[in-house]
């Protein structure tokens, strides 16, 4: 019975996940993709779940689908009217190719998945409840991985400075402005 | 682990990344390529945390927060980008933009 209703929960999530991924690449109105885009990490959270990843879930719903979709949503709004694009450039066989590209790449993908490691993903470590949690990545970011949670913050320092250098109006910038007001 | 073993997640994250460059190659709206970036990072996430299911080992995990942290950069840095071209009055279509100079 548990087992029936793992495997519901997670076709569930899948299908949620891949319907969502392709609305987000359909839709023409961008404020719709965003929204898509925040029922695609929703879904991929429970996949997370499943997979016994329970802190990479609440990240991904609290840094994704709350901050970073957020700011998309202003993003969008910002730019009003100016953000709604036409599904895609070019003459038609440059739409197909990318279908056939995109299509290619899965297959390759499969296959080499297929190749090299068909027989081993079948049988999985047995791990502890605490697989996982909180306590443990955490644990793990200041014993073993302690350099890679340091660059990470300096990462995330530089892209706060990016995007306040890349916000903020230049002076020649103002001057045009007050040129052609 | 009762349920689907790693294949079956390494097959969902191998169509999530083709959706996600079909999105990319597609799509002419910068934010809508940005929007399909974060779903060719997000299934390389389901990837890794998939492997770490299989290995046993948190290190797949650990790097899966580390690529949330470097997509949340990529964020900012190319919503800032986006909203630097559209103050320029340019055309917010990638197939249009051609030079870099501000």
């Amino acid at each position: 019975m548990g087992d029936v209703l793992v495997w519901a929960i997670w076709f569930l999530a899948a299908a949620g996940c891949l319907g969502s991924g392709v609305a987000v690449i359909t839709f023409t109105n961008p404020f719709f993709s965003a929204l898509a885009l925040i029922g695609n990490l929703g879904s991929l959270a429970v996949l997370f779940l499943l997979a016994s990843a329970e802190f990479l879930a609440a990240a991904q719903v609290l840094v994704y689908a709350g901050a970073v979709m957020v700011m998309f949503l202003f993003v969008i709004a910002y730019l009003g009217d100016r953000s709604a694009a036409a599904l895609a450039g070019g003459p038609s066989w440059i739409s197909l190719a990318a279908i056939v590209a995109a299509a290619a790449l899965l297959v390759e993908v499969i296959v080499v998945i297929g190749l090299k490691a068909g027989d081993g993903l079948a049988d999985e470590a047995t791990v502890e409840r605490s697989f996982g949690s909180p306590e443990e990545i955490g644990r793990l970011f200041l014993t073993d991985h302690l350099l890679a949670f340091e660059i990470t913050s300096i990462v995330l320092l530089i892209a706060a400075v990016g995007g306040v250098v890349l916000g903020t109006r230049s002076r020649a910038e103002d001057e045009e402005e007050g040129r052609y007001a | 682990m009762s349920g689907p073993d790693v294949s079956w997640y390494l097959i969902v994250s191998a169509i999530l990344f083709s959706i996600g460059t079909a999105g990319v190659l597609l799509r002419r709206s910068p934010l809508i390529v940005l929007l399909s970036l974060e779903i060719m990072l997000n299934s390389a996430n389901l990837a890794l945390i998939a492997f770490a299911r299989l290995h046993g080992g948190h290190d797949g995990q650990i790097f899966a927060l580390a690529v949330m942290a470097v997509a949340a950069s990529e964020v900012v840095v190319g919503l800032g980008l986006i909203v630097a071209i559209a103050r320029k009055r340019l055309d917010l279509d990638v197939d249009r933009l051609r030079v870099l100079r501000g």
